[in-house]
């Protein structure tokens, strides 16, 4: 299980102050952060506590299994991102 | 220190960010948020999509965070007409300008001017309640509007122009556009990219939003979305993840068979605008096909092809090319960049780069018209933290003192909107809302809002 952001996110970082397992990326100051257009949380380091979904102020955040239809690409798009991320392709 | 007074211009997102950091200080000074409108938040109430409602509630943010005991909202006061720089400088320890970018910029074109042609930020005012842009009266009886942009605002337009009206029925969009868009004749709008589907400014998230539109059929032509060598190459090398989703979201728009929705999208790319045609209004928009070709610094440009221009008849044509900001009198201004001339937030004079003590900038105002709503935390953040530490340093004003300010300001503003005002306007906004099963039924002229406010002083 894993938490995903959806395309609503406004890159404020509050999701990023309160994970405790720093898996939310980019992080302000990255190479990448200016030029991402959201945040992403990385399903294999996420540890499904739940902070940041409590801190997002425009409910972005969701467990993967609930997920709203709207939002169905999120779950790939995050691990995508984070894959993309690992061979230096950003 | 907690006798100190910060006076912060615009109470858009980069101000309420800016005010929010402030308050964070224990001891910090107080804050006074200066606001043209009536409301605050800024494009977070009259910019974002009416569609797009979760991002909206950032709001309940702001006002948690920023309309508390140490911060006054002074809304209806517009800095520079009602009061000005001076008199701010006279009684404030600091004062932080938030004004954001307030124009758009133009095409320069032939036609550009024709009733018909507007810019895409007077139609988003229009359908979001700006007071002063109720009376835009758009034409929303032709059958094809064209969008000149290729960014968030463009994707925006374009959804508004034809979404459902049950689904725009949902939304907090103002009454006048929700009649209006009802009875609307748009069947089809044509979206224009000045360069090719790897640069298009679009998030993925607006782009695939476009794509799974009820009752909307998204064009892309194949052809549109084979990439030429020169973009191949850069999207390979050099792309955003965002660039390459936008590129396999294209394809995957491309390849889907339409759906015989009544409504059409397309969106064509490297197409410049050369001129707007009519007879006393918008009749055609003649086009030009671009190439890209990467120019000595290595920067993609679009330049005109050797091809034949074409022209599209359309009635309503809206340009969303980017806002731009415009000088404030008697404040420092870089003509070039449309900012004002500052060093992480000190505004400077635009001269001397010298820093002009006690003035800073944040938001669109200090950066350029960049950046998501969020980006303005981290700018906020950078601004606060410098004059947080300049504070102490910087020249005591003349006139300090809560007395002296409200004394101004029933002289110069009489029909200042406080935050009672604002709770009374938001309250109602809400009731009517929740009676219609809106998030808010938005007062959208300028008297019923300050009637309102009244009735909470």
């Amino acid at each position: 299980m894993a938490y995903v952001i959806a395309g609503n996110c406004i890159k404020d970082d509050v999701c990023i102050e309160v994970c405790p397992a720093d898996c939310i990326h980019p992080t302000p100051g990255d190479p990448d952060f200016e030029s991402a257009e959201q945040l992403y949380i990385d399903p294999e380091t996420c540890i499904d506590c739940d902070a940041c979904v409590e801190a997002c102020p425009v409910d972005a955040i969701f467990a993967d299994h609930e997920v709203p239809e709207k939002y169905d690409y999120a779950l790939d798009l995050n691990a995508q991102f984070f894959e993309q991320r690992k061979v230096g392709r950003l | 220190m907690s006798d100190r007074r910060v006076a912060i211009v615009g109470a858009g997102p980069a101000g309420a960010f800016a005010a929010a950091r402030l308050l964070r200080v224990g001891g910090g000074p107080e804050v006074d948020l200066y606001e043209r409108l009536p409301t605050p938040w800024g494009l977070l109430r009259g910019g974002v999509a009416p569609d797009h409602h979760e991002i909206k509630r950032l709001d309940e943010t702001f006002d948690r965070d920023v309309l508390g005991p140490r911060c006054r909202f002074l809304g209806n006061v517009e800095v520079g007409t009602d009061i000005s720089h001076g008199d701010l400088m006279r009684h404030y320890d600091a004062v932080v300008y938030a004004v954001g970018a307030q124009t758009d910029k133009s095409l320069g074109i032939p036609g550009e001017d024709l009733p018909g042609s507007l810019p895409a930020t007077d139609f988003v005012g229009w359908y979001n309640g700006h007071p002063d842009r109720r009376e835009l009266d758009p034409p929303l009886s032709g059958r094809r509007a064209v969008i000149i942009g290729n960014g968030n605002v463009a994707a925006d337009v374009a959804r508004m122009l034809t979404l459902d009206s049950a689904e725009l029925e949902r939304t907090d969009t103002a009454e006048h556009a929700l009649e209006a868009l009802a009875a609307s004749g748009i069947e089809e709008v044509v979206v224009l990219g000045r360069r090719g589907p790897a640069q298009a400014a679009f998030t993925s998230a607006e782009l695939r939003e476009m794509g799974h539109m009820d009752g909307v059929d998204l064009h892309v032509d194949p052809a549109a979305v084979e990439l030429d060598p020169v973009s191949e190459e850069w999207l390979a090398q050099e792309g955003t993840f965002t660039a390459g989703k936008n590129v396999e979201l294209l394809r995957e728009f491309a390849a889907a068979e339409p759906k015989g929705a009544p409504r059409r999208i397309e969106l064509r790319f490297l197409t410049s605008p050369v001129a707007i045609h009519g007879d006393g209004k918008v009749e055609s928009i003649e086009v030009q096909r671009n190439r890209i070709e990467r120019d000595d610094s290595g920067t993609l440009r679009a330049r005109p092809a050797d091809e034949p221009t074409e022209t599209i008849e359309c009635d309503l044509v809206l340009r969303s090319v980017g806002y731009r900001a415009v000088p404030l009198p008697d404040v420092p201004f870089d003509e070039r960049n449309y900012v004002l001339p500052n060093e992480r937030g000190r505004v400077v004079d635009a001269d001397s780069r010298d820093p002009v003590p006690g003035v800073y900038a944040v938001g669109w105002i200090k950066r350029g018209p960049t950046g998501i709503l969020g980006t303005n935390k981290r700018d906020a953040n950078e601004t606060v933290g410098l004059l947080l530490e300049d504070l102490d340093s910087l020249p005591a004003p003349q006139a300090p003192g809560v007395e002296a300010i409200d004394a101004l300001l029933a002289e110069k503003a009489p029909d200042l909107v406080t935050v009672e005002g604002w709770r009374a306007i938001d309250a109602l906004e809400r009731e009517r809302g929740e009676a219609a099963e809106r998030p808010r039924v938005k007062l959208a002229d300028r008297d019923a809002l300050l009637g309102t406010a009244r009735t909470g002083a």
